[in-house]
């Protein structure tokens, strides 16, 4: 399970967790987050998000 | 004027996200960015917890100047700034001479620090960050202090507070203000908030402001003098008093402008085809210097460009403060509609809700373990701007 970290806002994405307030399930990995799923603190897009592993 | 270009000035995030939104609906139309700095892209909101991350100036660059030229398509124009607009021909002089006629201009000018121009031998030291090269300045000038005096609680003030605690750097915080975020946070959250941060290793000083700030005679060190008289040694000032939309341009060319450069809901000023984005706009009222509006302007504002008219939506939003040793989300309740806040504390939480009269949620303050609400409690926060 990795961290990613969103580069425009600090925003981080366990996979772990997941985000199940948002639909997605702990242990989601970053790849298999939807397409059109979008940073939830800076509205960055899936594809603009460049997550770094921490 | 087919062939003339879509200009945008700034090279923020403002600038940068109408820019990109722009290029994925169309290619074709020729796109120029002037910018004031180097033109590489990088995130703002990343410069106050850039410490604790080991970022510097140069690793906080996401893409060089040429990839953004590349990617975006664009002619970008570096270490350029706007002398003059004339908006009836539709033309933009840069401070070097050069004119430009544009299709369509966007104004992502970005906003001012407040300077707070003390008195004393080194009134003019004061540091503010908010640019990279700002950053790049701070950084460097803060090797072998072990103090910094920051000027201003509020959001920025707060979290490069808990950003120094990382380099074992002492924060002291003054503000004229009861408490930090005082005017997003209701006064016990506010209250919790400052404990957490206390325990932390942040100073904080309330009811005061700086009156001057001078050299130590023969050191290093510069010290603070307190409107109550006191004096604080420190080896560094920031201020982080507020910003001033850039409308200086703007209100030149005879545009419409309030606090910021003002804008309908499709982003218009007052002339034809002249935009406006980010921190210098007013948007209906509204003047937001957060990431989350500006994605959404950016959007709207791009699909408008490219021929579908797109007004832009404020769904309410939550504003998250980088102060790891607290974490803290706010959905501050609108100031037109007086609420009542109710609280609900915890060992490791402190949750408020303000409420209307019958009930409905207006705004929220999470704070520690109850930021996990977050995205539950946002959706049910009636939309800012639809």
């Amino acid at each position: 399970m990795k961290q990613y970290q969103c580069v425009v806002c600090g925003f981080i994405y366990d996979e772990a967790l997941g985000m199940p307030e948002d639909g997605i399930a702990a242990g989601t990995l970053w790849d298999d987050v939807p397409a059109d799923w979008e940073c939830p603190d800076c509205g960055v897009s899936k594809a603009d998000f460049d997550m770094v592993a921490l | 004027m087919s062939s003339a270009p879509i200009v945008i000035v700034g090279s923020g995030l403002a600038g940068y996200t109408v820019a990109r939104e722009f290029r994925r609906l169309d290619r074709q139309t020729p796109l120029v960015v002037i910018t004031r700095d180097h033109g590489g892209f990088y995130s703002k909101p990343m410069l106050s917890n850039a410490l604790a991350s080991n970022k510097t100036a140069a690793s906080l660059v996401m893409k060089p100047v040429q990839k953004m030229a590349e990617e975006l398509a664009a002619d970008i124009r570096c270490h350029s700034s706007v002398k003059h607009l004339d908006t009836a021909s539709q033309t933009l002089t840069l401070d070097n001479g050069d004119t430009l006629v544009w299709r369509d201009l966007v104004l992502a000018l970005g906003a001012d620090p407040i300077a707070p121009n003390l008195p004393g031998s080194a009134g003019d030291e004061m540091l503010s960050v908010n640019d990279l090269d700002d950053y790049a300045r701070f950084s460097e000038r803060l090797s072998g202090r072990d103090r910094v005096v920051i000027l201003g609680g509020g959001l920025i003030g707060c979290e490069f507070a808990n950003d120094l605690l990382s380099r074992g750097v002492t924060p002291v915080v003054l503000d004229p203000g009861q408490g930090p975020l005082s005017r997003l946070l209701p006064p016990q959250a506010s209250a919790w908030l400052s404990d957490k941060l206390r325990a932390a290793g942040v100073q904080f000083e309330w009811g005061v402001t700086a009156t001057a700030v001078d050299r130590a005679a023969g050191s290093e060190q510069l010290e603070v003098t307190l409107s109550d008289g006191r004096k604080l040694s420190a080896g560094l000032v920031l201020s982080a008093i507020g910003l001033r939309p850039r409308v200086g341009v703007a209100q030149a060319a005879g545009l419409n402008v309030h606090r910021g450069i003002v804008t309908d809901a499709h982003l218009a000023t007052s002339a034809e085809h002249v935009y406006a984005v980010g921190d210098c706009a007013e948007v209906v009222g509204h003047s937001l210097p957060y990431v989350l509006p500006l994605m959404s302007q950016g959007r709207a504002l791009a699909a408008t460009l490219a021929g579908a008219r797109t007004p832009v939506v404020y769904p309410a939003m939550a504003v998250t403060v980088k102060t790891p040793a607290c974490p803290t989300v706010v959905c501050p309740p609108p100031l037109a509609t007086p609420g009542v806040w109710e609280e609900r504390v915890s060992e490791q939480g402190f949750e408020a809700r303000c409420l209307d009269t019958d009930g409905s949620l207006l705004g929220f303050a999470l704070l520690g373990s109850a930021t996990t609400q977050k995205q539950a409690l946002v959706a049910q926060v009636r939309p800012w701007l639809s």
